[in-house]
């Protein structure tokens, strides 16, 4: 990076913006990264206006379902964290936000469900596709992880019971040593730090990925009208 | 209590009775609740149904596609 010189007059931010491209920076390890990743992700790719006509169909729906309920259960996990056991097991109000947090996880895992369903049943691995399919596939099971450690983080019996009938299961794979389930510290810095991050950051990486190549075409597309790709044909609607 | 609230809450309570231990389907080594068999059902339900209903979509203004 070009550090400026500290006796010439001091630049705002619109003057470091119209240098940002000079032609003398180009080999900077920032103008490189930045380069590649507006190549690859322009802004009109990144937030489309318009998808392939194709995506006219509520199986394409589920994906964002999945991260509208994951939304909803990193906002409520915030507010659980804010104001603890006492009061999400005895106020109202509390109760009605571990239920929020509940119900949208239930809604998290269920359209995760269906939508891998739909995209199993796509092959949406296709065109380069594998790492994307790979990346959902890593993001559910971490997400089962993440729902496993908040069922053992509840504080009341029914978290005792699953831990200790869990640690059974564990043991017998011989890691009981390493993710202790009747360990309440370790599972709950397990449920609101470590796994959250994870699966924020494959979804994110997902969609990234899914933005990238685009949405997989449908195997009938290139059956019905020879000589043309669904994927190349321009054929759009609204999104 | 309000009757609405009284005649839903007999009406889901009888169906959804949460006070005694939980009823199990055993099919040779599998054993599942009925309330994770019902998820279960309801996620094949759901996936059908998102294939056959058909998706309203905007028109084009103007345009030839």
């Amino acid at each position: 990076m070009t550090i400026a010189d500290p006796k010439a007059p001091r630049a705002d931010q619109a003057d470091l913006d119209k240098a940002a491209d000079r032609p003398e920076d180009a080999d900077q390890w920032t103008a490189k990264i930045r380069t590649a990743a507006v190549d690859a992700l322009p802004p009109q790719k990144l937030l489309p206006d318009r998808q392939p006509a194709y995506v006219a169909s509520w199986i394409y729906v589920f994906g964002v379902v999945t991260i509208a309920a994951l939304i909803v259960v990193i906002g409520t996990g915030f507010v659980l964290a804010l104001f603890g056991p006492n009061w999400w097991h005895v106020s109202s109000t509390g109760l009605f936000v571990n239920s929020l947090h509940l119900w949208a996880v239930e809604v998290f895992m269920f359209s995760m469900v269906v939508h891998l369903w739909g995209k199993f049943f796509m092959a949406a691995w296709r065109g380069k596709r594998k790492a994307t399919w790979i990346s959902g596939v890593v993001s559910f099971l971490v997400s089962v992880g993440a729902a496993f450690t908040g069922y053992l983080s509840q504080q009341n019996f029914d978290s005792q019971w699953i831990s200790t009938q869990a640690k059974d299961g564990i043991n017998s794979t011989g890691t009981g040593a390493l993710f202790n389930v009747t360990n309440f510290g370790q599972m709950i810095m397990w449920h609101i730090v470590l796994l959250p991050l994870v699966v924020v950051a494959l979804v994110g990486l997902h969609v990234l990925m899914v933005r990238l190549r685009g949405v997989v075409t449908p195997f009938a597309a290139k059956n019905e009208t020879p000589g043309v790709d669904a994927a190349t044909s321009g054929a759009e609607v609204q999104a | 209590m309000p009757a609405i609230a009284l005649v839903f809450g007999t009406l889901f309570g009888s169906l959804i009775d949460l006070n005694h231990p939980g009823n199990y389907i055993h099919w040779g080594f599998i054993q599942m609740s009925y309330g994770n068999l019902a998820v279960i059902v309801l996620m094949v339900v759901v996936f059908f149904a998102a294939i056959l209903i058909p998706f309203k979509t905007h028109k084009e203004k103007g345009g030839d596609r």
